[in-house]
């Protein structure tokens, strides 16, 4: 057998759902520990750097808000990885990851918008305004509930999967909306101050503690994923099997 | 008119409420599921690839 042709067999295999379930079974303790990790660094981190010299201790929310953000844009961007897999290669788990990502990153969105909301009050005077960056989060929280709302309208996961696939690649469009909303338009929101081409601008004081806490968000992110990925399969393998069930009764039925 | 300190404690309550709701959920769907295969396997239900050579999908 040559090299190519072994590597996509490997690649292939992750393809098959019962590998896929013997491979989160090994990895999710392992996350799971290194996430907790991570969050006890983080957090000790976030409540033993010092206040900001003008915003007080209002700054440690940002160490909940921003990696939030992050992870809003992250976990639609993985769903619109996953809509591709399921258009173009219909691989068989890219449904699953698609559909076990929304509620995921509908609770990201929501603690976005919500520790935003508690850090503008004290900072900018007001918990609300309709500016650019915060209607287009807003919209990126709708659009995840609306995934979920029709994920759950369509039974068939056969049916319903390239609907989904489809919306989410139309929905990917906010994403760079998203992220350049700072500059595009006059918004009360600052603009990015650690993802930029020139270097982060903002204090080391605050980078770790952001940085550890980036980290222990996306790890969070992965290891629930995995899991209710592993959820979504048995899910599907309760259904399927239901379904043999009520037809072996119906042919009993009738050969009685 | 909260202090700052509010703020910071209330963000961080509600973003722990949060994390630990969606874990719960994924945890308790989880062991719900596993307890539906589990009891459809004992009405002696199985998946057709446990009973089957592998190979044969449908």
């Amino acid at each position: 057998m040559s090299e190519n042709s072994l590597a996509i067999r490997k690649f292939s295999d992750l393809a098959n759902p019962t590998r896929f379930l013997a491979l989160a079974d090994r990895l999710l303790p392992w996350l799971t520990g290194l996430t907790v990790l991570f969050f006890v660094v983080g957090l000790w981190l976030s409540f033993t750097t010092e206040g900001d010299y003008q915003q007080g201790e209002t700054v440690r929310i940002m160490y909940v808000h921003v990696p939030a953000a992050w992870l809003s844009m992250m976990c639609y961007s993985v769903m619109a990885l996953a809509a591709l897999g399921t258009l173009v290669w219909r691989h068989p788990l890219a449904d699953v990851s698609s559909r076990a990502a929304a509620p995921i990153g509908a609770c990201f969105t929501f603690l976005a918008l919500v520790t935003g909301s508690l850090w503008g009050k004290p900072m900018w005077g007001t918990w609300w305004v309709w500016d650019a960056r915060l209607t287009s989060v807003f919209v990126l929280f709708l659009m995840y509930l609306g995934l979920m709302a029709l994920n759950r309208a369509i039974d068939d996961p056969a049916r319903s999967s390239k609907v989904s696939a489809i919306l989410v690649l139309v929905g990917f469009v906010n994403i760079p909306i998203i992220k350049f909303s700072v500059e595009w338009w006059n918004t009360l929101h600052q603009p990015a101050s650690v993802m930029r081409l020139d270097g982060p601008t903002i204090d080391p004081e605050f980078l770790w503690p952001l940085i550890v806490m980036a980290i222990a968000f996306t790890l969070l992110f992965f290891t629930l994923h995995i899991a209710a990925m592993r959820n979504e399969i048995l899910r599907r393998r309760v259904t399927a099997l239901r379904r043999l069930a009520a037809r072996a009764a119906g042919r009993g039925a009738r050969a009685q | 008119m909260m202090s700052h300190a509010a703020y910071v404690f209330t963000s961080y309550g509600i973003a722990t409420l949060t994390v630990l709701g969606l874990v719960a959920w994924v945890v308790l769907d989880g062991h719900a599921r596993r307890r539906e295969l589990a009891e459809l396997e004992a009405s002696g239900i199985r998946r057709r690839s446990a009973e089957q050579a592998p190979g044969e999908t449908r």
